[in-house]
């Protein structure tokens, strides 16, 4: 140990943070393609706060100079065009990166006990992180960004009660304008960031006070060795750190490969309709959201009433927080549960489809199966009090089965 | 069911065709510097009296095309007034331009991200003679669209019929390059850094490629020891 660590160790417990979270932070040894996932959200977190900075030392938050402020970026700044595009890839990817995460935590019932606040914890990230892509978009004042802040500013205004001073309070005016993007921008770039590093921290002090779930969904735990730690754990440092630096790699060969050579992605990452400048007086031909909020306007246009499908929307997004308390199955992996993992299966598809309808012009075509999916994604929760204490389960395993 | 669901993708895809007639036909040039420097001299001397690209500052056209000063001064700029270091703005002020037109002509910087390439071509191919509009014009994919013909004298006169009733000073297949050009130019000045970003790319996707396989080996060799 140097002399400077031993002159740190006195005055601040640098070595004992390193040995407890990291060369004696014992994990379960069978992780596998799920668990890269929420290494690579610290990562995406990481480029979009440093591109952010980038961006924002040329930006201008009004609505005469925003929209040229961004073009000034992506014309005359240079390097301009690749730290923007590196930050639209990363919200998108951000969004990819932690519908995986999610989708792991379902999938292997990592939300159950133990690990609830780790849960509630990480579905408060998710919707903290809903808002900052919201703020994000409006910034540039396209006019997607433009209409995207009308939209969403007047569904909050419906809300009953306190919608309509909730709504003036974001758009600081009347309409969407200069003092809406300066409260944007203080949102986007302060608030939400500040909120999402602190949830982020104690996400990971929850994690490492309760340790990790794996595939399996055993408790590593309750199989101890002579010295007391996990029979079937490994340091967290140097094998996970090595193993997500490989995903890492990988992940950064699909940025890269999207960042060079198809930054807009079809119009899925920079919205094409945000390439002419914002216009009050000219709506675009459609008003369709972000893809990764479009499964909430599809169940939103589902309801012909407002203050209702406010009132879903609200519902749909608090369902997630209350998983732990709605399934009550002691096994936790859905390997062991055959019907629980249809389930889920079915649910990532409801997902799926809702947010291609979500995308789509509002054509009456699209309401009958909008309203199903709408039905089937509740249903989810709402069957899994009653699926999971009557469903069949394989046997689970005393032990890691194999790594 | 199936018959259901093919339905709703027919009412879908039929929604999304209604916005397109007729069909849309992609440039049937290369984008390349060649190709964009071609589209940029006709651009200049057909387009710009009009439409401004002004995002474009003349100068980034000698360090991305290649261009010379001189070149750029002589064969570019030509609204009078024009630097080398401010963007390609015609000197018709917009005010004009409104009353002349009805519909001040809109800034092209960035029209082929907002309508693709492919639109801008087939826009430009789909102009026919049309008597009863104040120009003499009408346009087949933007109906009663304000702009004249301009490059009636290159492609010739078609009428409503898409028959070509007076021929211009090119073959048509000859002015098909020339648009193609003019739209080429358009996807370029859309997105300047696609030129940089496709000489990079390789060079970034090959250091990542590499992290990855050298994460990968040293993956491999610690976990050796872990069954
Ligand atoms: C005489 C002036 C003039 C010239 C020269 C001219 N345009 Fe136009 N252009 C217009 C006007 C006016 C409009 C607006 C049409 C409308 O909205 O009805 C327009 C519209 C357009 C549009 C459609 C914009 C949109 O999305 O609504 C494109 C693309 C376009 N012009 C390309 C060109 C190109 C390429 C050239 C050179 C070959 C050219 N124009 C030359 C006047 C002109
Ligand atoms: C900014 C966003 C987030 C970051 C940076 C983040 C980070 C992490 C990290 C580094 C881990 C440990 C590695 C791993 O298990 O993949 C983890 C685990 C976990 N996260 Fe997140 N996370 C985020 C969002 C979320 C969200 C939105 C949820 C759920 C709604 C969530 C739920 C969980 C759960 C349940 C675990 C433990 C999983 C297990 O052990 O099986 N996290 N997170």
């Amino acid at each position: 140990m140097g002399r400077l660590t031993a002159w740190v160790d006195r005055r601040f417990p640098f070595s004992v943070l390193v040995r407890t979270s990291m060369t004696e932070y014992y994990a379960p040894k069978n992780f596998n393609f799920w668990y890269f996932f929420g290494s690579l959200a610290l990562l995406v977190f990481a480029t979009q706060i440093i591109s952010g900075i980038l961006l924002l030392a040329h930006y201008q938050p009004s609505a005469k100079a925003a929209f040229n402020s961004v073009q000034s970026i992506m014309y005359d700044v240079k390097w301009g065009w690749l730290v923007r595009y590196i930050h639209t890839t990363g919200a998108s990817l951000f969004f990819v990166v932690i519908y995986l995460h999610m989708l792991r935590g379902y999938l292997y019932g990592s939300f159950k006990r133990p690990r609830e606040l780790l849960w509630l914890i990480g579905v408060a990230l998710y919707v903290c992180l809903m808002g900052e892509a919201y703020f994000g978009y409006v910034l540039p004042f396209g006019n997607m960004s433009y209409w995207g802040g009308q939209v969403i500013t007047s569904i909050i205004a419906a809300i009953p009660y306190v919608g309509g001073w909730l709504a003036s309070v974001l758009r600081g005016s009347f309409g969407v304008g200069t003092p809406t993007l300066t409260r944007f921008v203080a949102f986007h770039a302060v608030l939400l960031p500040a909120l999402l590093a602190v949830l982020i921290l104690t996400h990971l002090l929850a994690l490492h006070e309760v340790g990790s779930n794996n595939p399996d969904g055993v408790e590593i735990r309750e199989h101890l060795d002579a010295r007391g730690q996990p029979v079937d754990g490994i340091p967290f440092h140097p094998y996970y750190t090595v193993k997500d630096m490989f995903g890492v790699g990988v992940f950064l060969v699909v940025f890269c490969a999207i960042v060079f050579y198809a930054p807009t992605f079809h119009g899925l990452f920079i919205e094409t309709y945000n390439f002419s400048p914002a216009n009050p007086l000219k709506t675009p031909p459609e008003i369709t959201p972000a893809w990764y909020l479009a499964p909430y306007y599809a169940m939103l246009r589902a309801v012909p009433n407002k203050a209702v499908g406010i009132g879903i929307l609200f519902a749909a997004i608090i369902a997630p927080f209350l998983l732990p308390w709605l399934d009550h199955n002691p096994v936790k992996s859905s390997r062991y549960r055959p019907v629980y993992r249809w389930m889920v299966i079915v649910f990532v598809l409801t997902l799926v489809a809702l947010g291609w309808i979500g995308m789509q012009p509002a054509i009456p075509a699209l309401l009958p199966p909008a309203r199903i999916l709408l039905a089937l994604y509740f249903l989810f929760f709402l069957s899994l009090p009653i699926v999971s204490r009557l469903e069949p389960t394989r046997p689970v395993p005393e032990r890691i089965s194999a790594s | 069911m199936i018959a259901r669901l093919a339905a709703l993708l027919l009412a879908v895809i039929a929604v999304h065709a209604a916005a397109q007639t007729p069909p849309l036909v992609a440039p049937p040039v290369a984008f390349n510097r060649a190709t964009i420097r071609r589209g940029a001299q006709w651009f200049a001397q057909y387009c710009l009296s009009c439409h401004s690209v002004k995002w474009i500052r003349y100068d980034r056209l000698t360090r991305d095309l290649g261009f010379s000063k001189d070149a750029v001064r002589q064969q570019l700029m030509f609204p009078s007034g024009a630097h080398l270091a401010r963007g390609m703005v015609p000197t018709l002020s917009a005010k004009d331009a409104t009353a002349w037109f009805g519909v001040a002509p809109p800034d092209l910087t960035l029209e082929a991200r907002l309508r693709g390439g492919a639109w801008i071509y087939t826009y430009l191919r789909s102009f026919y003679f049309d008597p009863t509009r104040p120009s003499g014009w009408n346009n087949r994919l933007f109906p009663n669209a304000a702009m004249p013909n301009v490059l009636a004298p290159i492609s010739g006169v078609e009428n409503a019929k898409g028959r070509l009733i007076q021929r211009g000073r090119l073959t048509p297949k000859q002015a098909d390059q020339v648009i193609g050009a003019i739209t080429v130019w358009l996807e370029y000045t859309s997105d300047p850094s696609k030129l940089e970003r496709e000489r990079l790319g390789p060079y970034a996707l090959g250091f990542v490629v590499l992290f990855a396989v050298v994460a990968y080996l040293m993956k491999r060799a610690y976990w050796r020891d872990v069954s």
